[in-house]
């Protein structure tokens, strides 16, 4: 079984990610509270980032509505916990399906009818955008007046409820990218994995060399917004409020995707790397605009695109190809 | 007889204009069957139906002894309907393995197993030696054998080839005439190709069916169909019988 999930690993990659991975599995120990937020933050879009580009990157389907299914997510785990005093983890459960359901509906509209390309990236704006209204007027998980979880004491940590220690949301990031990471591998080493190359590369010709595209798109939604939910019931334990004006919005979903598209749509490793990069920027023009004493609003917002900007016009594929290459890790295109 | 694939009466109109006219033919098993005629005779239309890409109007297609005609594409290759298409349509970022390898997978699980089935089409196809590049970096010649080796990864019973010769050079030609050749006398895989190129069509076929206008004038053995009346008059020309 591990034999099996290393097949193909070169050493040197091993070594470089088992480095990082105690890198940051020792992080928490020397970073101070601000640089821990940093961290989480970064984990919490690798992972979402990893899952997203399930959608786009492996199987081409633009979705520009994630934040549907972080707000899914974290809106049954927490109304559960709320209301019936049920369990993060149990409410995963439910998360995971609620999410998994509302993929798997807009994908049967929109592979059903045909709806291809920027069309089913507005479906999946509106979709995100309903959700967004209708949640503000959906009493049982308060509507606009914003759902709020007891807050508790850093004393101890309480894993099974969620309540502690940023520290302890660190690792539960951590471990969930981890595991995301082996998963989308395994997932792009697999029969499902080369389906949605096809697909993604010519929709047409897939089907002429015998693949039910539309089985394998649906499965492609369905395996992205369970995932990404996951994230979501992670977002509501760990800031303990939630508002739809927020969840929902479509800021959210784009944040959600300029990782991966900054670290190499389709790579396995672009995701977790874009993460790092645009967290990392913005934290550094923050903390470089204040040393300056720069205090016009906006300015760090224009420094970001401008950057980003940059980047992209630089290296279009994104950077993790470019780094790969530098670095010296051909490994060979799954 | 035991017909491969057998085509009845077999109509596709768009809009007014007829775009095949109840055509009926036999594929047999084991043969190599090439439809010719002018561009514009409906030849690729027929061949999109017979892959399912679209249902005809009327008449129907059996493949197998099964009607196929209302079968969407993926369903019609998994029955054992190989296909390549005329634009060729390889997977353009996935190395020239890979392309192979999603063929394989139409009929196997394990991806071991079907890249070991992709190295066999790929020495096949003369394409072995260049399977790690990707297949938008390849030439038109290699793309269009890598079309060939997708299809028939997919362990077709029937190969459609949509125009495999265009654009290719003579010696490109009779390399392709010869694969397809060594296919068909080692595999015993039947063949349907649609073909302008007379010199492979004549060096392949078997059997003939000429498309004009969307009707079959003709069908019949090659030395004979290139000598009728009607086919030389309407498609080849009188120069095509000394060629």
């Amino acid at each position: 079984m591990i034999a099996r999930l290393l097949d193909g690993v070169s050493r040197r990659t091993l070594l470089m990610l088992g480095a990082l991975l105690i890198v940051l599995i020792a992080a928490p120990l020397f970073a101070g509270d601000y640089l821990l937020t940093v961290l989480i933050l970064i984990l919490y879009f690798a992972y979402i980032g990893q899952s997203w580009n399930i959608m786009m990157g492996f199987a081409g389907l633009l979705s520009l509505g994630h934040a549907l299914y972080v707000g899914l997510g974290a809106y049954t785990a927490a109304a559960l916990y709320v209301h019936f005093g049920v369990g993060p983890w149990f409410g995963l459960l439910a998360a995971v399906p609620v999410a998994s359901l509302a993929g798997a509906f807009i994908g049967f509209l929109a592979f059903r009818f045909r709806v291809a390309g920027v069309y089913f990236a507005i479906l999946t704006i509106a979709f995100a955008e309903f959700a967004r209204v209708g949640f503000d007027h959906l009493g049982w998980t308060r509507g606009s007046a914003g759902l709020f979880l007891p807050v508790a004491q850093y004393a101890h940590n309480d894993l099974w409820n969620l309540r502690g220690h940023p520290a302890m949301f660190y690792y539960i990031l951590l471990a969930a990218t981890t595991l995301a990471l082996i998963g989308c591998r395994a997932l792009l080493r697999s029969r499902i994995g080369y389906f949605w190359l096809a697909i993604r590369e010519d929709e047409e010709a897939a089907r002429s060399a015998g693949i039910d595209v539309f089985r394998y798109k649906m499965i492609a939604v369905v395996i992205s917004a369970g995932m990404t939910s996951f994230a979501g019931v992670i977002y509501a334990f760990y800031y303990n409020n939630l508002f739809p004006e927020q969840v929902f919005h479509i800021l959210r979903s784009i944040e959600i995707i300029l990782g991966p598209i900054v670290g190499g749509l389709g790579t396995l490793f672009g995701p977790i790397l874009g993460a790092f990069i645009l967290t990392g920027l913005s934290e550094t023009l923050t903390a470089v605009l204040n040393a300056l004493g720069v205090d016009i609003p906006g300015v760090k917002q224009v420094f970001y695109g401008v950057c980003l900007l940059l980047v992209i016009t630089a290296l279009p594929e994104g950077v993790w190809p470019w780094l790969r290459a530098r670095i010296g890790l051909k490994e060979r295109q799954p | 007889m035991s017909a491969l694939l057998s085509v009845k009466g077999v109509s596709k109109r768009f809009r007014g204009l007829v775009a095949v006219d109840r055509v009926s033919f036999d594929v047999e098993k084991g043969g190599v069957f090439a439809v010719i005629g002018p561009n514009g005779a409906g030849k690729t239309t027929l061949f999109n139906m017979i892959a399912g890409m679209f249902p005809p109007d009327a008449g129907s297609i059996a493949f197998d002894g099964d009607r196929i005609d209302e079968l969407p594409p993926d369903r019609v290759c998994r029955r054992g309907i190989g296909r390549t298409f005329q634009i060729v349509r390889p997977f353009p970022g996935l190395s020239v393995e890979d392309n192979a390898v999603v063929g394989a997978l139409m009929h196997r699980y394990s991806v071991d197993d079907a890249r070991a089935r992709a190295h066999e089409v790929l020495r096949r196809l003369d394409l072995y030696d260049k399977r790690e590049q990707r297949a938008s970096s390849l030439t038109l010649p290699d793309r269009k054998r890598l079309e060939v080796a997708r299809a028939l990864a997919t362990d077709p019973k029937l190969l459609l080839l949509d125009e495999v010769m265009a654009g290719l050079r003579p010696t490109e030609t009779d390399r392709m005439v010869a694969i397809l050749q060594s296919l068909n006398r080692d595999t015993g895989l039947t063949i349907l190709l649609i073909e302008h190129v007379m010199r492979a069509v004549m060096a392949l076929a078997s059997h003939i069916l000429v498309l004009h206008h969307g009707a079959a004038i003709a069908e019949g053995r090659p030395e004979q169909v290139v000598r009728d009346r009607a086919v030389i008059d309407s498609y080849l020309g009188v120069e095509a019988i000394d060629a």
